[in-house]
């Protein structure tokens, strides 16, 4: 569809989110707890974390969560009986005020998810879930969406986005037909807004670091390049904080938790970052040394997933680096190899 | 500075290391680890008072090993972690050249591991007021209380082990965490998993921390894991009159017996 403008009285806010929850909406938004900013239910606007940068984790969690039951199972006997999970068994949920890279980030993951066989455990969650994303006013030095085709105002992935465009009023860009269906509940509180609005000017400046395409084919290239590899991440430490707080890692592993009577089987996250991401049942790891880890992880996003998928695994968002405990910077790493 | 990169150029130089490993200019505002293998990496060293996170677990990482003999920029930390390292026989006496920067930014190297035992007498190993104050506030709470503080601190836990990977201590090639045929506890990061993760480690980490906080620095839920570890130091010390990280051939409390230990705990 084509977007559609509107304004929005900042003070009206609050009436979104009251609506949203008497419809019985679940919404998920950032909240400060201390240092770290969590995506969680919330029920009204006063505990949402608007100006904040952004949250410490992605918003996947509201289709991927870290931990999800998959399948249930009792044992009798000699007898196996499994109970499926219903995929379908999730409400409407609004995921509310997160920013342009997280709303991206589940293109990356539709695209993972949606390929056969395709996921219904994710794609079921996605779908029940209307993204309201806010731009950002503001960047830091870890920020670098603009270097991978995202941006400040990015809109791909929200079905509406949100812009202050004064102290007062809000810019209301309804996305797709998601977003026009449940801007029904607050069409009311809704102005036409001036074609001439310039949003850019509102937006953070987040330069251009590298060239894209120079990475995608740089990193392809460097496939056997070890030393490369071994440079950059010696001190990598090989702990998934990268992979969890990304918006676009999906690799996941599953676990049965049972005792003699009945289990359930749990779809876990996972991170290429493990030593055990690969180590076979023979003993043998393909991946033997963190550098190969490392190469894994870079290459997923930058080489294969724009290959396989049509789509990049990374929207810029630095929640990598910032989470790192030892300082891996990707935008570094990223413009060094466009630059080999 | 000026005296620590002098220093390691001639140990690269002369061929005493092949790598050293210190501190330099990380993003922004962050210092991070360097590994300098050629006169022009040992130019990039720094030492502020930035320079604070213990680097004494890269000496066990496989590729830094690797890259031959080390020589290493130790805190007292770091020395510490390099001493309980020895005691559990992960570090050979004079397999790791070892640098201190003192207070007057002069240097000090330690021939040997007895060198490092009686620096260690006299370093201040005390842990900081706010480490002091924090820990007395969870001292002061009831049973119930302090459950529920970690409970609540355990919820935040996304299982991604940068604690684990962050600790000197936690050298372990498979983790307990990481056995799951059969599951000693549970992988996945639910309440359970979480909770019996975090004891599982301070369990293994009591009388072999040295407390230099790098799991909870590690952690990006801000969970303060160090003040866990560091309420089984006291029990240690005064059960067994151990101290982690002192001597280089100290006997593990917790996997000894002595006819003389004490027993009142056995109900």
């Amino acid at each position: 569809m084509d977007k559609e403008l509107k304004i929005l009285k900042y003070s009206d806010l609050s009436k979104l989110i009251e609506r949203f929850r008497s419809k019985g909406f679940p919404v998920l938004a950032p909240v400060q707890k201390g240092k770290v900013i969590e995506i969680e239910p919330v029920d009204t606007l006063d505990t949402i974390a608007l100006d904040v940068l952004l949250s410490t984790q992605s918003a996947k969690k509201a289709a991927f969560p870290k931990v999800e039951k998959v399948l249930e199972y009792t044992l009798e006997k000699a007898a196996v009986k499994q109970t499926a999970i219903d995929p379908n068994a999730y409400a409407e949920t609004i995921l509310f005020g997160v920013r342009p890279c997280d709303a991206s980030g589940f293109k990356s993951l539709d695209a993972i998810f949606g390929e056969a066989p395709s996921d219904a455990f994710y794609l079921n969650k996605k779908e029940k879930t209307t993204i309201i994303s806010f731009s950002c006013p503001t960047a830091d030095d870890y920020c670098f969406c603009t270097s991978v085709g995202g941006g400040p105002g990015y809109t791909a992935g929200s079905d509406i986005q949100f812009t202050a465009i004064s102290k007062d009023e809000l810019l209301v860009e309804i996305l797709t037909e998601k977003g026009k269906k449940l801007s029904g509940l607050f069409n009311d509180l809704l102005t036409d807004a001036s074609p001439s609005i310039d949003k850019e000017k509102f937006l953070a400046d987040v330069k251009v670091v590298f060239d894209l395409d120079k990475v995608i084919s740089n990193t392809t290239a460097a496939f056997n390049s070890a030393e490369l590899w071994l440079d950059q991440s010696l001190r990598c430490i090989g702990c998934g904080a990268c992979a969890f707080v990304c918006p676009t890692c999906a690799c996941f592993d599953f676990q049965d938790e049972q005792n003699t009577k009945k289990g359930v089987r749990l779809r876990l996250w996972d991170s290429c970052g493990f030593s055990l991401f690969t180590l076979h049942t023979s003993g043998h790891n393909p991946r033997e040394v963190q550098s190969q880890r490392w190469r894994q992880r870079i290459m997923h996003k930058f080489s294969y997933m724009p290959e396989q998928l049509k789509v990049l695994g990374c929207e810029g968002c630095g929640r990598c680096s910032r989470a790192c405990p030892v300082d891996m910077n990707i935008k570094e790493h990223l413009t060094s190899i466009a630059l080999q | 500075m000026n005296e620590l990169i002098n220093k390691v150029t001639k140990l690269l130089n002369d061929k005493t290391i092949d790598a050293f490993i210190g501190y330099g200019q990380g993003s922004t505002d962050r210092v991070r680890a360097i590994f300098a293998r050629t006169v022009e990496q040992a130019s990039k060293l720094i030492y502020t008072p930035a320079c604070t996170f213990n680097l004494s677990g890269y000496l066990l990482k496989h590729e830094v090993k690797h890259l031959g003999k080390l020589g290493i920029l130790a805190n007292v930390a770091a020395l510490r972690s390099i001493m309980q390292l020895a005691s559990e026989f992960q570090i050979k006496d004079g397999e790791v050249y070892i640098l201190f920067v003192n207070d007057d930014a002069s240097l000090t190297e330690f021939s040997d591991f007895q060198s490092i035992e009686a620096f260690l007498e006299k370093a201040n190993i005390d842990i900081t007021p706010d480490e002091k104050a924090r820990i007395e506030k969870i001292e002061a709470m009831s049973v119930s209380e302090r459950w529920e503080f970690w409970n609540k601190e355990f919820e935040k836990c996304i299982k991604c082990y940068a604690c684990r990977a962050a600790c000197p201590m936690c050298y372990c090639h498979r983790c307990t965490t990481d056995v799951n045929q059969p599951q000693w506890i549970p992988v996945a990061s639910h309440e359970r998993g979480n909770l019996d993760y975090h004891l599982m480690r301070a369990m293994h980490l009591a009388g072999r921390c040295i407390n230099c906080g790098e799991c909870a620095n590690a952690c990006p839920m801000d969970i303060p894991l160090n003040l866990l570890t560091y309420q089984l130091i006291d029990p240690i010390k005064t059960g067994f009159g151990a101290t982690a990280g002192m001597k280089a051939d100290a006997v593990y409390a917790l996997s000894t017996f002595k006819p003389d230990d004490k027993e009142n705990f056995i109900i």
